[in-house]
């Protein structure tokens, strides 16, 4: 690895470049319509490489997910352009389809040819969750779905722009498949407003750098961030370590679904083999190859923090999937649910490294997405659709208990304010409230899940809810234990009932003063719970985050003797 | 009563501004902060320069206690009484994590959950009541906190900025049982949709109450058995004062009051010789602050996270830090990259050359040992002076080796990538809000940030820096400076074709009303009072709103409000201005309206601080030699406040005084203008 770049330079374009992004992610978060984008900053920015698409540079308030996957897609654009042979200056594509460019399907990613003196220097995308991409469930989480046809149109890579030249039929086949173009056209708008910004500020880079030098720093940049990588793993041990985890079922049979992951160290190489994992399913629990490889990164980046988000990491980490498995779906398996099956990945990676790294891995946090989305019409007619994301308990770690209500692994989302939610949809929350006696008991226990519970306001409305964890609870490391489980329920006119797959289902119906009830897995403990000082347990007891049953039958009773 | 003082409580030091308006003297004191109550050293400052306080008419104070409180976790016992099923809201915050990457870390908020107490009671997002609040439940739970020892209560319910009515029959059934100064409900305190950062602001300031009233009311005390008669007013973080009053029952208002001063003195300084465009830079020991001002207008935000989960909303002068401040340290990563910061010696132990303890190399080092540092008078005081040989074997072990360069060029690196760093923030600050950079004038203060000014121009492309006379003080010239403003927010929510502009008149009014009322109340003089009004906006499914200026006059008090037609072309301008085209057939909403009412305070002529009289030759202390690029320099020593109106001074060059070392780069010049600033420039430009 010969970087021909002075040390100096490389450390002041590292930066440079890391803010292009940023301010790409910035132009797209401000101008976005839909709260997914704005609030949640489900999106994602980056440089990506002229030949191999591998991601060179990403945002920091991207995605984290997109980290990996964002290199796919863009391979996916570099085949199709080389195919037709008409690629141009000027030119954007534009597609969702999950099976060539990883994640899900609303996922609308934009990638851009970065020309410089007649040749490819670089690519830049764009990548942003839209709120509604058509299909069978508004949101696009169709638990039922066993083509990607019903959850949402599909669209290859295409050309939005021709030569600097917008293509208004492609918009118009784009609005006519959503039941949100107001906000889509917004995004858009958004999205190629960022890649605008990319293009001109990463031209200015140039000119003031020249194409050699930037060059030479991004290969430099790459073969650090490999560098970095095979020094963390050489700090590990040898061995192989095996862990195994289940999804409850793939929205179709209810049937559980193993993923298993065998991590093997070797010096400064990594393999991660999913041999023993699931044959690809009828309902959207799948994920494309690219999904898997993305995920794996995720979770390799959060045992180790410091890491770049440069595909460079990757290079010495070998991730198997076996072919038929539901982590390398082909197309056209539905793979709409595909955040529950990664979050599944992340946490058996977790498992199995806690044996290899016991200070390094936290505990199983919540691990379920659980889109929740609940639909109707408003007295005037007017559709509506509140779709949401919902917050769970973080592991615990060897330093500190579990986050309360936190955000997934995969993503760095924000929830919307209960009253912006209130405000924009005839919806009021009962509780939004955190849920005792759902951290898993550890020395260090994890954090807890959430409760909320949501009244209909208007005369009738439809929910869906698309979730995980509702028979296999999150695990601890280290001796922890594990979380308290998924718990949805609806009301009808006799009570109160529970989905038949636990935690998915469409089209519950609902009438005004019926309400849904989502109780929220915790995260997983750290370190057994004996471990765990009788103050703490007090402490827990005393603020009701565990009810004195529960502290007795977990602990023991010696809490209450402890002197807070 | 003649004079005015303006005193600024940093982490390190305590800074003392005293102007005599009748001799045109302006004297400035510099003493350790004392801790953990700050109003000794803020007494003793001031004692340095002034025996009898009955000549004093203001004393203005930028402070950080709230800010310390905050951080520290050192406010009162609170509690908090809040809609049934919602007791979660202010641990829960928005769903967030401390760190992007690592899944570590928890979260305490101010309030545990034991004194966040649920009453039946229900507003829904139209301001419907749905349930009457239970004011038996409420008094029960308020003699629950009593019982517990809470100090204040704050009273968070569900949509109440959309109407107050449960909130405000809670607070009198609570002050009814429990006369306390400190009972407040979010409705008072922020009328804004989103409840947790509606709650988290009034939890906030309910757990500073006591404790900064506390503060504010002993220094009222000492001042005034000090002979002082005159007004005390604090700073707020939108860069006005208030008064005393206003600051012990919203305290939240100063979490950014000393930083918030020292841009306003910026703003004034470089109006008055003659940049309306500028960007700020403070380097101070851990980081470097930069805030942008254009035409003369200081950016507003309109909220800030005082540290993880600690959310404030109220606006506030937007100021962005990096972690790149003189004591930030230099270290060479696992992948051979040259990282600064963020870990920080901060100003204890502070940088390898104090011999306080740390052994690595931070930017200071670097600064000392390119000889941009004179080591036998470091500044503040503290110290006799700097060890050179252990900053340049700090640099050697744990940079020079790792990359293979000499200790100079390694120290040259520290600074590049430093300078870099902060040039990128710069670049960012100016460019996110659509400006050019190349338009800016750049003006460094605090400690450090007249060093790196050269590195400024040359990394952004900005031609010219003015380095005010006192860079060390500058919040504290800037306590003088600021004018009296208070803001209000009440959200609306409706679209423009449903816009009810009577309503908006009496909201407008009252906001003036309640305005006017607290600048009546000042003893000070006003050369004039300004109103600013401004909606936030956005189409219908938008999330993010504009900030929308309305053109509206008040006339000897009264409001006549904008029609619905001038509100909508009043949006459609600054949203084109914001994202470049409108969109078709979008539906308009109003979501707040925010409202400035500002008290014009009179201006301290700034040219009583320019030198009289003095020569360039006398003003010249010797040379010594000094690295720049990758030769050294024989470099001319001045002392700074003896330079004449008018005396170029070219570089490579360095400028002494007492709190500050101003550094001239080889090829620039630096000239004192009128008011005794040092305007540096391309030589020849």
């Amino acid at each position: 690895m010969a970087d021909a770049i002075d040390p100096i330079t490389l450390a002041v374009l590292a930066g440079r470049m890391e803010q292009i992004a940023d301010e790409m992610d910035a132009t797209l978060f401000r101008a976005a319509f839909n709260p997914i984008i704005a609030e949640a900053h489900d999106a994602s920015h980056g440089l990506y490489h002229a030949e191999t698409g591998d991601t060179l540079v990403q945002g920091k308030s991207g995605l984290p997910i997109f980290v990996g996957v964002m290199s796919f897609a863009v391979k996916a654009v570099i085949d199709k352009a080389a195919e037709a042979g008409d690629l141009e200056d000027g030119d954007i594509y534009i597609f969702n389809d999950a099976h060539m460019g990883g994640t899900h399907l609303s996922d609308m990613r934009l990638v851009r040819p970065f020309y410089r003196d007649g040749e490819i220097f670089c690519y830049l995308a764009s990548v942003g969750h839209w709120h509604d991409v058509g299909g069978a469930v508004p949101g696009n989480y169709n638990p039922s779905a066993t083509e990607a046809f019903q959850e949402a149109f599909v669209l290859p890579p295409v050309k939005l722009v021709r030569g600097g030249e917008l293509q208004q039929d492609i918009i118009d086949i784009l609005m006519r498949n959503t039941r949100l173009p107001q906000s889509a056209m917004g995004d858009l708008n958004g999205q190629l407003g960022a890649l605008d910004l990319g293009t001109k500020r990463l031209n200015e880079l140039l000119d003031e750098y020249g194409p050699a030098t930037v060059k030479a720093a991004l290969d430099a940049l790459g073969n650090r961030a490999e560098t970095l990588m095979r020094s963390e793993l050489s700090s590990l041990p040898n061995g192989r370590w095996e862990a195994v985890d289940y999804l409850d079922n793939d929205g179709i049979t209810d049937e559980a679904l193993p993923i298993k992951v065998a991590l093997e160290i070797s010096d400064d190489r990594m393999v991660l083999d999913f041999e023993g994992t699931a044959p690809v399913t009828a309902g959207p629990v799948n994920i494309a190859l690219p999904t898997a490889v993305a995920t794996a990164y995720v979770a390799i980046k959060h045992i180790f923090p410091d890491l770049p988000a440069n595909a460079g990491v990757m290079r010495p980490v070998d991730v198997r999937v076996p072919d038929g498995s539901l982590l390398s779906a082909e197309f056209p398996a539905p793979v709409g649910g595909y955040t529950e099956t990664i979050l599944r990945m992340i946490d058996v990676i977790f498992s199995a490294a806690s044996q290899a790294a016991p200070d390094r891995v936290v505990a199983n946090a919540y691990g379920t997405i659980n889109a929740l989305s609940i639909a109707g019409k408003k007295a005037n007619g007017q559709p509506w659709v509140m779709f949401s994301f919902y917050g769970g308990g973080h592991g615990g770690s060897i330093e500190s208990d579990g986050l309360n209500h936190g955000n997934a692994p995969i993503s760095t989302a924000t929830i919307p304010p209960m009253e912006i939610l209130e405000a924009a949809y005839p919806v009021m929350f009962r509780h939004w409230a955190l849920r005792p006696d759902s951290a898993g008991a550890g020395k260090h226990r994890g954090g807890l899940g959430a409760v909320y519970e949501i009244e209909l306001l208007e005369e009738k409305a439809e929910a869906f809810l698309f979730g995980e964890r509702g028979r296999y609870a999150p695990k601890g490391v280290v001796g922890g234990d594990t979380a308290a489980m998924n718990h949805f329920a609806y009301e009808q006119e006799d009570g109160w009932h529970s989905p038949p797959l636990a935690s998915k289902m469409l089209g519950i119906k609902l009438k005004k003063g019926q309400a849904v009830r989502l109780e929220t897995p915790g995260g997983g403990g750290y370190g057994p719970a004996s471990e765990r000082t009788a103050m703490s347990v007090a402490q827990d007891v005393a603020l009701g985050y565990m009810t004195e049953a529960e502290a007795t039958a977990t602990y023991g009773s010696t809490w209450k003797e402890a002197d807070q | 009563m003649t004079k005015m003082i303006g005193v600024d409580v940093g982490g390190t030091f305590t800074d003392v501004f005293v102007l005599d308006e009748a001799s045109g003297i302006a004297e400035v004191a510099k003493v350790p902060t004392s801790r953990p109550d700050q109003s000794g050293g803020f007494l003793d400052g001031i004692a340095r320069k002034v025996e009898d306080l009955s000549g004093v008419g203001v004393v203005v104070h930028g402070t950080t206690a709230g800010t310390n409180a905050l951080l520290e976790r050192k406010g009162a016992k609170i509690g908090i009484i809040t809609t049934e099923g919602l007791r979660d809201v202010l641990e829960m915050r928005r769903r967030d994590r401390p760190r992007t990457w690592g899944l570590r870390g928890d979260f305490e908020p101010v309030v545990p959950r034991n004194l966040r107490l649920e009453v039946p009671e229900r507003t829904l997002a139209d301001g419907t009541v749905r349930v009457s609040v239970d004011l038996e439940a409420v008094q029960a739970a308020a003699r629950e906190l009593i019982d517990q020892g809470c100090l204040a209560v704050a009273i968070l319910f569900a949509n109440a900025y959309a109407n107050p009515e449960n909130e405000r029959a809670a607070v009198e059934a609570v002050r009814a049982i429990w006369p306390n100064p400190h009972v407040s409900a979010s409705s008072e305190i922020l009328p804004e949709i989103r409840e947790f950062e509606r709650f988290s602001t009034t939890a906030l300031n309910a757990y500073l109450q006591p404790e900064v009233s506390g503060y504010i009311e002993r220094l009222d005390n000492a001042l005034k058995q000090g002979g002082f008669e005159g007004e005390f007013m604090i700073v707020q973080s939108n860069g006005g004062v208030m008064g005393t009053d206003t600051a012990c029952s919203l305290p939240v208002r100063t979490a950014l009051s000393g930083p918030a001063a020292g841009v306003i003195a910026a703003g004034h300084i470089a109006h008055t010789a003659g940049f309306e465009n500028v960007i700020t830079g403070d380097m101070g020991g851990t980081s470097f602050d930069v805030a942008l001002i254009s035409e003369g207008q200081s950016m507003l935000s309109p909220q800030t996270s005082i540290d993880f989960g600690m959310v404030v909303r109220t606006p506030m002068i937007e100021i962005t830090t990096i972690g790149a401040g003189g004591g930030s340290i230099a270290w060479v990563d696992k992948g051979g990259l040259l990282n600064i910061g963020p870990e920080s010696a901060g100003s204890t132990p502070g940088p390898v050359a104090y011999g306080l303890g740390n052994t690595r190399p931070t930017v200071t080092d670097a600064n000392v040992v390119l000889g941009r540092i004179d080591p036998d008078s470091p500044i503040g005081g503290k110290l006799d002076r700097l060890d050179v040989d252990a900053a340049a074997r700090a640099i050697d072990e744990h940079v020079g080796k790792a990359l293979g360069l000499s200790t100079v060029e390694a120290a040259e690196a520290i600074l590049t990538v430093a300078n870099s760093r902060m040039a990128g923030a710069i670049r960012l600050v100016s460019i996110e809000r659509g400006f050019d950079p190349k338009r800016f004038a750049f003006m460094p203060f605090g400690g450090g940030g007249a060093l790196h000014t050269g590195a400024m121009l040359k990394e952004v492309g900005i031609g010219s820096a003015i380095v005010p006379r006192y860079p060390g003080v500058t919040s504290a010239m800037g306590c003088v400076i600021a004018d009296m403003r208070q803001d209000f927010v009440q959200t609306i929510n409706t679209t423009t074709s449903a816009l009810d502009t009577q309503n908006m008149q009496l909201l407008m009014q009252g906001h003036v009303d309640d305005g006017l009322a607290l600048l009546d109340a000042a003893q000070s003089r006003f050369e004039a009072r300004d109103t600013v009004f401004e909606l936030d906006m956005a189409y219908i499914g938008q999330t993010h709103t504009v900030s929308v200026p309305l053109p509206v006059e008040v006339i000897d008090g009264r409001v006549t409000p904008p029609t619905v037609e001038e509100v909508e072309a009043a949006f459609d301008a600054a949203y084109r201005a914001t994202y470049g085209r409108l969109l078709k057939n979008g539906i308009r909403r109003v979501m707040n309206l925010r409202t400035a009412v500002i008290g014009r305070r009179p201006k301290f002529d700034l040219r009583t601080l320019a030198p009289a009289g003095g020569d360039i030759a006398a003003a010249k202390l010797g040379s010594r030699k000094v690295h720049f690029g990758d030769a050294w320099h024989e470099t001319a020593i001045y002392d700074r406040l003896a330079l004449p109106v008018g005396s170029a001074v070219p570089g490579p060059a360095i400028l002494v005084q007492p709190d500050t070392t101003v550094l001239i780069d080889p090829g620039l010049v630096g000239r004192t203008d009128d008011f005794g600033n040092t305007i540096i420039t391309a030589e020849g430009a």
